[in-house]
């Protein structure tokens, strides 16, 4: 849905539609790490909605499996002090990351690239008021300013969500203010206003669609640090309540017995890497299919 | 260049107080109430009269209204007074006077090793692009801006301290007490605190110095005839260093949050970990001084930064 309406916006050029969507996959799918970050996220979407039927055991309950269990037919990644299984864990684990880093990317972008296109659409001081807020709230280091809200707001998956999305609100909105104060000086614009079209009428049906393309990719990537930062949280014991599974908290969990049983952390940490991976990369290719200029800003 | 360094310390100082009203509200909104929190975790709940749990309150002056508790804290603060700790019963500044040493240690090695290597590696890259060294190394950047911080300190430490036995687990030892061990303590740490900012240095690097080598003077350069070393170094290194130098600058915010993680992986007693036990401890006090500090310190190094485009940069006109 999202390529259809960003060929929409003729960004670049007005060639017709069809040939810009074969441009589009053709760039896209140039890079075979690409491709392989595409199937990487489409295998992890599959697992965190099918956990149910994947998980070979439930993995909140203790005791499926003897406690510390080494990697073995039946539990082929061990199990953790109280015997539950790694595996079943590590594949519910998937839900967690999946949906604090979608809910937190939806709800920061929500706020925060209205929040830019006001400010330099409007200039002055509105851009001044949420401009140099945004700076200030850009003093703070992303997981600190989260570690701290999420840690006084309490355990909760919604409390993580709550202060990764406030965390990264200021992100949006500075690029978002950046592409908007490029597209504004455009003669489409000047046309728009000449002909009396509404404040509401040019924001969100010239400067948005046409800032469109460049904010696709900065959510894509900002997926993979969210699911970064949200394992660094759950590391440090700030997030997901003790029964649930979180990959963060996992290699926290097995940290303690490194040396007995080394996949316990091992594998989380894997899951966490190769899923961050998989994101930047796919990021990288809507960059290069959807806006080359981008390279080297995100 | 004068009118434009003040126009910017003025922006920087609406911003100071903008910092200092996120951190003094956005602290103190946040649900709970620190003292009943305090006497809970001193399970003398039950036990204390209502009287002595308002003297208390009066003590920490939580019976003002935030306003007023606002003003008195920034009043405080021109004092070099953060407070007392309602856990730790302690100074706030004698706290972190403790701690903060130990971080700019750790922070301030793995904000140069994430330079110096970052840059480095970047202009090799850059330089030799397309040979085995960059067919090597810019993989690893990709590697090195998805890798977990907590779990690379995890997996230096199961390799070198519990397999091999080369370096010591955890911990910190002033390098005054014991140079020798606090060094080799601190090099797992180091590696793992600078290892996102040397590959995210050394990716921006690579791009903005393939981009100024194929600029015309470098051309002109090559066509004096100048020697290899004397192109890039002279002339191409300062210019491609614009981008990385704002990189750089952000990496401050990233230390400072990694050392969150990297204090907590390795045992150091730095200010991460004083943050988040605090942070569990619901110690509102320490909490605010420990991000106020961090962001006055992002603040400053910011604005270095956007001065310092000038310096390197001389076509960069402050408009």
């Amino acid at each position: 849905m999202a390529e259809s309406r960003v060929t929409d916006a003729g960004y670049l050029t007005n060639t017709p539609r069809a040939s810009e969507w074969r441009r589009f996959r053709r760039v896209f799918f140039s890079r075979g790490v690409v491709a392989f970050g595409l199937i990487v996220l489409l295998l992890l979407l599959i697992t965190a909605i099918f956990a149910a039927w994947l998980a070979p055991y439930d993995p909140y309950r203790p005791g499926v499996a003897p406690s510390l269990a080494q990697p073995s037919w039946e539990h082929w990644l061990g199990s953790d002090i109280l015997g539950r299984d790694t595996l079943s864990r590590l594949i519910y684990g998937s839900r967690t990351a999946l949906m604090v880093g979608f809910v937190s990317v939806a709800a920061a972008s929500v706020i925060g690239i209205p929040m830019g296109i006001v400010a330099a659409y409007s200039g002055g001081a509105v851009n001044a008021v949420i401009m140099r807020s945004m700076d200030a709230l850009m003093c703070f280091p992303m997981l600190l300013l989260s570690l701290v809200i999420a840690g006084l707001l309490g355990n909760g998956i919604w409390n993580v969500i709550i202060a990764l999305s406030v965390a990264t609100i200021p992100g949006y909105a500075r690029v978002t203010h950046g592409l908007a104060l490029s597209i504004k000086e455009n003669d489409f614009i000047l046309q728009q206003r000449s002909m009396g079209s509404s404040y509401q009428r040019v924001i969100f049906q010239h400067i948005l669609p046409n800032a469109f393309p460049s904010l696709i990719v900065l959510m894509t990537m900002q997926l993979g640090n969210l699911i970064l930062a949200e394992a660094g949280l759950s590391f440090l014991g700030i997030g997901i309540e003790p029964p649930g599974a979180a990959w963060g908290a996992m290699v926290n969990d097995g940290y303690r017995y490194l040396l007995h049983n080394p996949i316990l952390s091992f594998a989380p940490g894997l899951a966490i890497m190769l899923v961050v991976f998989a994101f930047n990369m796919v990021g990288d290719g809507l960059r290069d299919a959807l806006d080359p200029r981008l390279r080297g800003l995100l | 260049m004068t009118t434009y360094i003040i126009r910017r310390l003025l922006q920087g100082l609406i911003v100071l107080i903008l910092v200092t009203l996120v951190v003094f509200f956005v602290i103190r909104l946040l649900p709970g109430d620190p003292l009943i929190i305090f006497i809970a975790q001193t399970a003398q709940l039950e036990a204390m009269p209502q009287e002595m749990i308002e003297q208390l309150r009066h003590e920490f002056g939580l019976d003002k209204s935030i306003v007023v508790q606002y003003i008195n804290w920034i009043r405080n603060i021109f004092r070099g007074d953060f407070g007392v700790s309602i856990y730790y019963r302690e100074h706030v500044s004698t706290l972190m006077a403790e701690r903060f040493p130990v971080t700019l240690h750790l922070g301030g090695l793995a904000l140069i090793v994430g330079a110096v290597v970052g840059i480095a590696a970047g202009l090799i890259t850059a330089v030799r692009r397309g040979k085995w060294l960059d067919k090597i190394i810019t993989p690893l950047t990709y590697i090195g801006i998805t890798i977990p911080v907590f779990w690379l300190g995890i997996l230096m430490i199961y390799l070198f301290g519990l397999k091999l036995h080369w370096l010591p687990i955890s911990g910190y030892t002033s390098p005054l007490d014991d140079f020798w061990l606090s060094t080799r303590q601190l090099v797992m740490p180091v590696i793992c605190l600078s290892f996102f900012s040397i590959a995210a240095n050394a990716r921006q690097m690579r791009s903005s110095m393939l981009e100024t080598i194929s600029q015309d003077y470098v051309r002109t350069a090559w066509a004096k005839g100048l020697s290899e070393r004397r192109v890039i170094m002279k002339h191409a290194l300062k210019n491609s260093l614009i981008p990385v130098i704002t990189l750089v600058g952000m990496g401050v915010g990233i230390i400072f949050g990694g050392s969150v993680l990297v204090e907590t992986v390795f045992a150091i007693p730095g200010v991460g970990r004083l943050l988040v036990s605090s942070i569990l401890g619901q110690d509102y006090v320490v909490v605010q001084a420990i991000t106020f500090v961090i962001a006055i310190t992002i603040l400053l190094v910011n604005l270095m930064v956007d001065i310092s485009y000038g310096w390197f940069d001389p076509r960069i006109r402050y408009g």
